[in-house]
């Protein structure tokens, strides 16, 4: 991907209550970095009659009560709050690691991806399990994170006909994805391994155990420290 | 308090209030009633502010045992109703006594009904919200649809003092040819011709249409050449209409929070009940109109609303 931050914002009407602001076009950290600064920018001292600020990839969508908020006030607060982007401080970014068996029934594309890449299975858990992956969006369904960074040797084609359900905590790549399944959804990534902790859990105080920007780092289990997390998380 | 029990469920029926705000962020949909008119009229004609949970019923009604004396009114699609096997009016409070069996048939025009009840539903709040997101496990009745044998519970109220009848010239119709006004956007620079084709042409509802969204059928909308297939994924609308591969537009509902296919229009909110009373075979038709023209029919339905709201109390 090339490209990155804009030189002046973007404006898209997504229907009578949407403003979709876009500040790249690229899948780009610093595009991203400014995504988020703007949605907590805004979300410390909102304009009047904002319902929600959704920040992804390389846009915000702004969802808006038209008896109270114009798109044209909303668009000069928009630009008049870059200024204050120099001064925020975005929260640090923390690492989550995140225990995975890879394999087995837990994992039952990993050999596929071994194969298709001539590589060994222990190859595949090495290299995924090394990097740092940022977490530039959530979406899809609760917790889903969508992670950047995977290596490229890794990169493998969605299935052919996805999956009716993939179990809850399921490890999975798509092209140049990798990401993870909090709760039992359809799906056609490849399936590489899965992790015991319960990724959304809207029991808990706080449901989500990262947010966008924060970081995720794989950690290998073996199955018998699976089953031990997962009677934990119980 | 106990409102009622569930003899039979129904095909699709779900504890939905206005919806969950606030954590699209984190891949939580809004969810919430579909027919945000049906659902205000609901609540208004047994007292109840707009902000109470209701039971969202899906063609085919539930069988439901009263268990305390409460004022309850359905509006939305026209279903066979009874109440103790007499016929029962939609679009009006009926004072349903403790032991009352209130049955609620098959759809006859019109795909979603709200059962409203004095008080509202009373289902734990999560995240903000009492609504159902099934695909989520999260809210409502333990994050389901209704069951037989569930024990629905009620906020306490007082009874109206007299029968709510919602205004009959003001009950919304729902034929099987449906207009629905759209803004073009967010991509619409993405099109040329296939925006022609869009409001010029008859779509068929398929049959695959739920909460998540609608899947149309007619002929193919094209991106403009060299338009790329796919963009980087970002926030969805319920409303957006959202062009996939395959050329056949899907209007985005309200259990999606983000995708990477380009929306050529978004069905103004005013419109998204004529959406959500649509069944599998109806045919649609989009027509064009300015935010500006979509935001002063917003205002004006926001004054009906607080109008009625007036009059029925008075009644």
């Amino acid at each position: 991907m090339s490209g990155g931050l804009f030189k002046e914002v973007g404006f898209r009407i997504a229907g009578d209550q949407g403003l979709l602001v876009e500040y790249g076009d690229a899948i780009d950290l610093e595009v991203n970095y400014k995504v988020r600064a703007m949605a907590i920018v805004l979300g410390d001292d909102p304009p009047a009659g904002i319902l929600e600020i959704i920040p992804t990839y390389r846009s915000l969508l702004i969802l808006y009560d038209p008896a109270v908020a114009a798109p044209k006030d909303l668009k000069e607060a928009l630009i008049s709050l870059e200024e204050r982007l120099p001064g925020i401080r975005i929260p640090p970014p923390k690492t989550v690691e995140i225990p995975v068996c890879y394999g087995g029934e837990f994992g039952p594309d990993i050999e596929f991806v071994a194969e298709s890449h001539g590589l060994s299975v222990a190859d595949v858990v090495r290299l995924h399990s090394e990097p740092e992956y940022p977490i530039y969006m959530i979406g899809f369904t609760p917790g889903f994170p969508f992670l950047g960074g995977l290596s490229e040797t890794l990169h493998t084609p969605r299935l052919g006909t996805p999956r009716t359900l993939v179990p809850e905590g399921s490890v999975g790549i798509a092209n140049n994805q990798t990401g993870m399944y909090p709760v039992a959804s359809p799906g056609g990534w490849q399936l590489i391994g899965r992790t015991p902790i319960k990724l959304f859990a809207p029991e808990r105080p706080n449901p989500f155990l990262y947010q966008a920007g924060d970081r995720i780092k794989f950690k290998p289990i073996s199955p018998e420290e699976y089953s031990r997390l997962a009677r934990e998380e119980e | 308090m106990d409102a009622f029990s569930v003899l039979t469920p129904g095909a699709f029926t779900t504890v939905q209030d206005r919806g969950r705000y606030g954590f699209q962020q984190m891949g939580i949909p809004v969810s919430g009633v579909l027919d945000a008119f049906a659902f205000r009229a609901a609540n208004m004609l047994v007292g109840n502010p707009e902000t109470s949970a209701v039971l969202e019923i899906t063609v085919m009604g539930p069988r439901l045992e009263i268990l305390n004396k409460a004022d309850v009114a359905i509006t939305g699609a026209e279903m066979g109703m009874t109440l103790n096997d007499q016929p029962m009016e939609g679009w009006k409070s009926i004072s349903a006594n403790s032991g009352d069996i209130l049955d609620i048939h098959q759809v006859k025009s019109g795909c979603r009904a709200y059962l409203a009840v004095s008080g509202g539903i009373d289902v734990p709040v999560v995240l903000g919200s009492r609504s159902t997101y099934v695909g989520g496990k999260l809210g409502g009745y333990l994050g389901r649809p209704l069951k037989a044998g569930d024990v629905i519970q009620s906020v306490e109220a007082k009874p109206l003092s007299a029968t709510r009848k919602f205004p009959s010239d003001l009950i919304p119709k729902h034929p099987p040819e449906i207009l629905i006004r759209a803004i073009p956007g967010p991509q619409d620079d993405f099109f040329q011709d296939g925006l022609e084709t869009l409001f010029q042409s008859d779509f068929m509802v398929s049959a695959k249409a739920d909460r998540m969204g609608y899947r149309l059928q007619g002929p193919n909308i094209k991106l403009r050449e060299g338009m790329p297939k796919s963009i980087i994924s970002e926030p969805t609308m319920p409303g957006g209409v959202q062009i996939p591969a395959d050329e056949q537009p899907i209007i985005l509902l309200v259990e999606q929070t983000v995708g990477g296919y380009t929306k050529i229009v978004t069905v103004i909110s005013t419109d998204l009940p004529k959406v959500a009373q649509a069944t599998p075979g109806d045919t649609i038709r989009f027509e064009k109109v300015t935010l500006e023209t979509a935001h002063s029919l917003y205002r004006e339905r926001q004054k009906l609303l607080r109008d009625l709201e007036e009059r029925l109390f008075h009644q």
